[in-house]
């Protein structure tokens, strides 16, 4: 009844924040607007309030407040709030799995991507995809047998637990922090061009309470949910656009393909560029590339959380192939919006800043690309419903990121470390809750820091540490019976820092972030070099490991594989 | 789980051939998404031209589109095939095991 009372304080009090914030912002903005509309007639007065997206997404919020609600009245144990009770089938995992990995970054990104240089989106597409094969193949079963709430759990099996998960806590958080910076620069981008009475600031704040408020009532049960329901929203949503551009051009995708080149300013430049039109091609930063993508999906510690939701091994297997069909679908939907933008949006005064300077330049920002194409499809109410769609995917991601950063803080690092697997269960989703207030507060400020920064490449960014890092140590944990506490965690250690060290002296960071002129490191991308290197010390560190405990650790390995592979002692579902 | 289970299934042949078969089948269909993915990325970073030119004289449409199609779409049908033969023949086999192991 508590958490009753807490979510119908809840919802009255955040419409009337959404309302206070629209109609003072919005004082403030005619205010501004009104002198300069006078002495300048040029400049466009402030667009009516976009009622049509407030609207579905108060709807879609109230939804998903019902939701949180039922959820908060089921979650009980720690079972329940960090893997929702293990009671999630594989087609509701295969939806959640696809609502994870859609996020805006690849919907508005990727159809970005697409918008600015053609043909080159779909290698991005291409690289997100194939990871999930891989995980299917080698981690999916195992990681539902061995794991309990985070996937340090399953590396951690037989090895040492304190040193394990210290370091795997660490990689998982830098991962979901900058994750987590992607997601809210997108979200304060995309709530302030829809509604600009509201300001950047204030969308992220907003982003930061809801998500607050459904991960701590609601847990893993609150979150998949969440993410079910914007999955099938943004599956939908870009089905229609898709099928509009597609009716647009008479069904043909030659005539789509033919009237993009003509209407984009790079002409036939967009189908010939393997790299991002302008940039020099690069041999090496395409494999890097390659690598990044591939591996960093099968590390991303939100989704390897995902596998301890289901019922069995079995669940998990199906979830996967589920998940892939709909990601694959999606991805070849977010190319045809992204040619179908070229056609419908640029050359558009009604969307571009200039059309005398640059007919690509949107207002607004980069990317806004697909949810301009929705009004040119649709109209007001398209527009409102896929701007609603995208900014419910914002909150369902950083809901999944927040809670798997908090579970690495409340299960790997207080539970497993400081309490030594002594903590009682209460106080240890006390922890967490308390660790998702904190995160949804850094990601507030962190979106605010960021707000400059193109969301897809932040997101290209993490899958690096996740590719060095938790790909090739789960891995390695799981098949080389070899492996010890020091290989793993030196090998861990050197993915967490040499791809950060990379990066940082790469061009991403080193030239356009701190404009420190020529990068040190010229890729973008330090898989090509730190993933080798990082098998290569987990390697030598385990295989000179000559101590007694990597004795053991060698030796538990079969028990490890028996459950790994037939499910025998695995953590069961919840009887509700 | 006791050892007296354990040493049961390690040396229960069903265990082995589980090990075996599942290993072959997971690391040769990772072998055919590897080879296809980085076939593809090989070409974008040495011979782009076999991937820009277009499929057909008179056509806007690179070659690299249909493969980069093709690709997700063979991870999609690779995924199934895993899933269709772990159902049909690991499911069956695990069971087997674990009812043996705990008489």
């Amino acid at each position: 009844m508590r958490i009753f009372k807490t979510v119908s304080c809840a919802i009255p009090a955040f419409v009337s924040l959404c309302f206070s914030t629209l109609s003072h912002a919005a004082d403030v903005a005619v205010t501004a607007a009104a002198p300069a509309a006078t002495a300048v007639p040029a400049v466009p007065a402030v667009p009516p309030l976009n009622w049509h997206a407030i609207i579905m997404f108060l709807i879609f919020v109230g939804i998903t407040l019902v939701i949180t609600y039922w959820a908060a009245t089921h979650t009980k144990t720690a079972s329940d709030f960090y893997a929702a009770g293990r009671g999630v089938t594989g087609l509701q995992n295969g939806m959640a799995i696809a609502g994870d990995y859609m996020s805006a970054a690849s919907f508005l990104g990727i159809a970005a991507l697409v918008y600015f240089n053609g043909f080159y989106g779909l290698i991005f597409s291409v690289g997100w995809l194939v990871g999930w094969p891989i995980i299917l193949f080698l981690v999916a079963e195992r990681l539902r047998n061995l794991g309990k709430y985070t996937y340090a759990d399953v590396v951690s099996f037989r090895l040492q637990q304190g040193p394990i998960r210290i370091m795997a806590a660490i990689s998982s958080l830098i991962v979901v922090i900058w994750y987590l910076i992607g997601q809210a620069v997108g979200a304060g981008q995309l709530l302030h061009t829809l509604v600009p009475q509201m300001s950047y600031r204030m969308s992220i704040v907003i982003v930061g309470a809801l998500i607050i408020l459904y991960v701590t009532l609601g847990g893993m049960k609150a979150t998949t949910w969440v993410q079910i329901i914007k999955a099938g929203l943004l599956l939908g949503g870009a089905t229609c656009m898709a099928f509009g551009v597609m009716a647009h051009e008479g069904f043909s995708f030659a005539k789509l393909f033919s009237d993009a080149v003509a209407l984009h300013p790079k002409g036939i430049k967009i189908m010939q560029s393997v790299v991002p039109i302008g940039a020099k091609a690069n041999p090496l930063e395409s494999i890097s590339l390659g690598l990044t993508l591939m591996f960093g999906t099968a590390g991303l510690p939100h989704i390897l959380m995902r596998f301890f939701t289901v019922t069995n091994s079995k669940a998990a297997r199906k979830s996967v192939l589920y998940g892939t069909c709909f990601i694959g679908f999606f991805y070849i939907l977010t190319f045809i919006i992204g040619f179908g933008a070229i056609v419908l949006v640029a050359h558009n005064p009604e969307y571009v800043v200039d059309v005398a300077k640059n007919v690509l330049n949107l207002k607004g920002g980069s990317s806004m690309p697909a949810i301009y194409l929705s009004h040119a499809i649709g109209g007001n109410f398209f527009l409102g419903f896929i701007a609603a769609v995208a900014f419910a995917t914002i909150l369902a991601v950083v809901s999944g990121l927040t809670l798997a950063g908090a579970s690495a803080l409340s299960h790997d690092i207080y539970a497993s470390v400081i309490m030594k697997g002594k903590a009682d269960e209460k106080k240890e989703v006390w922890v967490s809750k308390m660790c998702v207030i904190g995160l949804g507060i850094l990601a507030v400020l962190l979106g605010i820091l960021f707000e400059k920064q193109n969301v897809a490449y932040i997101v290209a960014l993490t899958f690096s540490i996740a590719a060095c890092t938790n790909f090739p140590i789960l891995v390695l944990s799981v098949f080389w019976k070899g492996l010890t506490t020091r290989g793993a965690v030196l090998g861990g250690y050197t993915g967490i820092f040499g791809s950060i060290g990379l990066l940082i002296i790469g061009p991403t960071v080193w030239t356009k972030v701190l404009g420190m002129g020529p990068a040190i490191f010229p890729y973008d991308f330090p898989t090509f070099v730190v993933l080798p290197i990082v098998l290569i010390v987990a390697y030598i560190a385990s295989v000179t490991d000559g101590s007694e405990s990597a004795k053991k650790e060698r030796a538990a390995f079969d028990a490890q594989m028996i459950r790994a592979e037939t499910g025998l002692g695995a953590e069961m579902a919840a009887e509700h | 789980m006791s050892l007296l289970i354990a040493s049961k299934i390690q040396n229960n042949p069903k265990y082995l051939e589980l090990v075996h078969r599942r290993n072959t089948l997971g690391w040769s269909l990772s072998a055919i998404v590897c080879v296809l993915y980085f076939g593809f990325t090989l070409m974008i970073a040495y011979t782009p031209d076999i991937l820009t030119a277009p499929i057909a004289a008179g056509s806007v449409i690179p070659q690299g589109m249909l493969i980069g199609v093709g690709i997700i779409l063979a991870s999609c049908v690779l995924t199934g095939i895993y899933v269709f033969l772990a159902n049909k023949t690991f499911d069956p086999i695990i069971e087997e095991i674990v009812r043996e192991a705990s008489k």
